[in-house]
């Protein structure tokens, strides 16, 4: 079934990326539909986190069109980035900089931010005791924590998490899970990466794998329990490209 | 949702450029003691030069105004390449970039503070070559401070936008310097010429056209590069 | 007529320059006030010309190319951008032999030498990016800039190094250049053109066959 367009937030078509000689994606066509949560999964270098990246409007396509909130990537990218949030293995933080500047910028840039709320954010992510500590000294489980902060500041329509759940320890990976239920509660489109696909299952609705570049099983619905494991597991064991 | 999403507008170009000028000035701040450091090196640069050419004291005289800019040049090439480096270090300008934050901002925002490092730097060698090099300074302040400006602005354009192409490839503590220097000869040689005119009297007037000369060269390259910006950021 | 131009393109041009250097070299008088030290200019004008009409056409492509994306622009500005440092590297070692035989130095603070300078020096640079940046867009991108920001600056160049002081023997030339002389030169320069516009179509196409297949289109597979 086909849903009008204006209702789903992405719509790639025949989208391929090259990087050098290497084909990083190939020929992906897919939609998300608005208020959906994808769960993404692929293995290493399946090309996960160039989606990711282009989805964010951070890379444009080498061939095929990218089309967020029915705008055009690449064209309108000013009308595109304002709603949505990317948090990535890069941090795009300023090391030298504390908790508290780091965030502060966004307000900077953008003055429609209501940055009254980065006290409480910055409580939400336990980060209040190290506020004006500089980002230098903070370990990879505390950046992540931050720029969690960041994208909560920013209340984006599009959420883009690539491995939220890595370098996390326990109370962590519940807080991440915890601020991805609340942002679920808002109605915004989530698109996840994770190789944990259990926990990914639990969070999403949505089921979306990529091998080699390729897209191996669209954006499906999801339906019992267990289902995005068992897929992803058949999907990698299976022959094919590499 | 505190606002609805067709107003999210993002800042003004002006309020952008703000914002940039003081993150990399509160950012030269923190790293305060490599930037002491690059102060030093130029102080050493011009040292070497004294002691390559001297003792003759004429000479010295003579070649002032021309040690002074090297040695700005030379320092140049190191705060440039770490003005970029703090945003290679975590993809932090990827990060601007996707707020989103418009890249003239960006360029015109660091150009600047790299212009205002590049000023403080130029001032704080005058006297150092007053003393070492013997000579004096007949000019006013004001023409000198123009000059010491339109100097250290003419070196940031184009060194903004080469420190970002060259902070994204191998071998760019090299590349920097490479593409930069050619480019920046017409403004050496005003600069030196008029520094040179500061220093030893100017009787024939010669002041205005050298310092016409770093005017029209900076405004070549700031819109040059401001428009060309965009270029080198956007992937 | 593309085989007819590839077959008699350098023909004619080795030709011209046989013809023109002998005509130089030998049969041309000698100049009143250099003697025969001066010939080198049959080579070296020439020379200097194709350098920066080489350099012209890299900028020109490479403007179009931030406008248009243009692979065949990026290939000419390659060709042009490297072909535009051989020659300028020629004129210049050429240019100071003569100065040291009619000047007794190797090189002044002149504007057409300060300018030529740059020009090789920065494309050189030009050329380093480009080997230093592996994907392609990217180094389109970012040696146009570099190409464009290079040629914005040669008028600036013209005007600092003037003021500045130079001795370039443009004028005495001229005067002292009998119609021969003028023709001789006329010949070279045209025959030097025919030459770099030989090597221009032949360096381009390699770098155009080489972008092709950096650019070539993702493998078509099916799952198996």
């Amino acid at each position: 079934m086909t849903l009008p367009s204006s209702s789903m937030v992405v719509q790639l078509n025949n989208v391929s990326k090259r990087y050098g000689r290497r084909w990083a994606l190939v020929q992906l066509t897919f939609a998300i539909p608005e208020k959906s949560s994808v769960l993404l999964t692929g293995g290493n270098g399946a090309g996960k986190t160039t989606l990711l990246r282009m989805l964010a409007t951070s890379l444009k396509s080498t061939r095929g069109e990218v089309r967020i909130f029915d705008k055009l990537s690449g064209v309108d990218n000013d009308l595109i980035r304002p709603r949505l949030a990317l948090v990535t293995h890069d941090s795009h933080l300023y090391d030298d900089l504390s908790a508290e500047e780091n965030l502060s910028l966004v307000g900077h840039f953008l003055p429609w931010v209501d940055m009254r709320r980065m006290g409480d954010i910055l409580e939400r992510v336990g980060l209040a005791p190290r506020r004006a500590s500089a980002v230098r000294g903070f370990s990879a489980g505390m950046r992540r924590r931050l720029c969690m902060g960041r994208m909560l500041l920013v209340e984006p329509e599009l959420v883009l998490l690539d491995e939220p759940f890595g370098q996390l320890d326990p109370p962590g990976v519940a807080l991440v899970e915890e601020i991805i239920r609340e942002v679920q509660q808002k109605q915004v489109t989530l698109v996840m990466s994770t190789h944990d696909v259990e926990r990914g299952e639990a969070l999403c609705d949505h089921h979306l794998h990529l091998k080699s570049g390729r897209v191996l099983r669209a954006v499906e619905p999801l339906g019992e329990p267990g289902e995005a494991t068992r897929i992803a597991q058949e999907l990698e064991a299976r022959g094919g490209w590499h | 949702m505190t606002s609805s999403f067709a107003e999210r507008r993002p800042a003004s170009l002006v309020a952008g450029v703000r914002a940039v000028i003081n993150k990399d000035l509160l950012l030269e701040w923190r790293s305060r003691a490599r930037v002491n450091a690059t102060i030093f090196f130029a102080f050493l640069t011009l040292l070497l030069f004294l002691f390559a050419v001297g003792p003759d004291t004429h000479i010295m005289a003579q070649s002032a105004a021309g040690y002074l800019w090297l040695a700005v040049l030379l320092s140049s090439v190191l705060s440039l390449g770490e003005s970029f480096r703090m945003e290679a270090e975590n993809a932090a300008l990827e990060g601007l970039r996707l707020l989103p934050v418009d890249p003239k901002a960006m360029f015109l925002g660091k150009a600047i503070a790299n212009t205002l490092f590049l000023f403080l730097l130029a001032v704080i060698l005058v006297p150092v070559t007053v003393a070492m090099c013997g000579v004096e300074v007949q000019g006013s302040l004001m023409h000198g401070v123009a000059i010491l400006f339109l100097g250290a602005a003419a070196i940031s354009a184009p060194g903004t936008l080469y420190a970002a192409i060259a902070s994204q490839v191998r071998a760019r503590d090299v590349l920097l310097p490479l593409l930069l220097f050619p480019v920046l000869i017409p403004a050496i040689i005003g600069a030196v010429k008029a520094t040179k005119l500061l220093f030893a009297g100017d009787p024939m007037g010669d002041l205005g056209r050298w310092t016409a000369l770093l005017i029209f060269f900076n405004a070549t390259y700031w819109l040059l590069c401001l428009l060309l910006f965009g270029r080198v950021v956007e992937e | 007529m593309k085989r007819a131009i590839d077959f008699g393109l350098p023909l004619l041009a080795i030709a011209g320059i046989v013809v023109g250097e002998i005509m130089g070299l030998w049969i041309a008088p000698a100049e009143r006030h250099m003697g025969d030290v001066y010939r080198i200019i049959y080579v070296h004008v020439p020379a200097a010309w194709v350098a920066l009409l080489s350099f012209l056409i890299a900028a020109a492509a490479s403007f179009t190319f931030l406008f248009k994306t243009s692979w065949a622009a990026d290939a000419l500005a390659e060709a042009a951008g490297e072909l535009g440092v051989l020659f300028g590297t020629v004129a210049y070692i050429l240019g100071a032999i003569w100065g040291k035989g009619t000047w007794g130095v190797w090189w002044t603070p002149d504007p057409k030498l300060t300018a030529m300078a740059i020009l090789v020096f920065g494309f050189a640079g030009y050329i380093a990016l480009r080997n230093l940046t592996e994907e392609p867009e990217r180094r389109a991108a970012w040696s146009a800039v570099v190409a464009i920001i290079l040629a914005a600056g040669i008028p600036i160049v013209w005007f600092a190094v003037r003021w500045w002081g130079g001795l370039h023997q443009n004028q005495s030339t001229r005067d002292s250049m009998n119609a021969f002389m003028g023709a001789t030169l006329g010949i070279n320069v045209l025959a030097f053109t025919l030459l770099f516009v030989w090597f221009l179509r032949m360096r381009y196409r390699v770098a155009k066959a080489k972008i092709d297949e950096e650019l070539s289109e993702p493998p078509e597979q099916e799952l198996a």
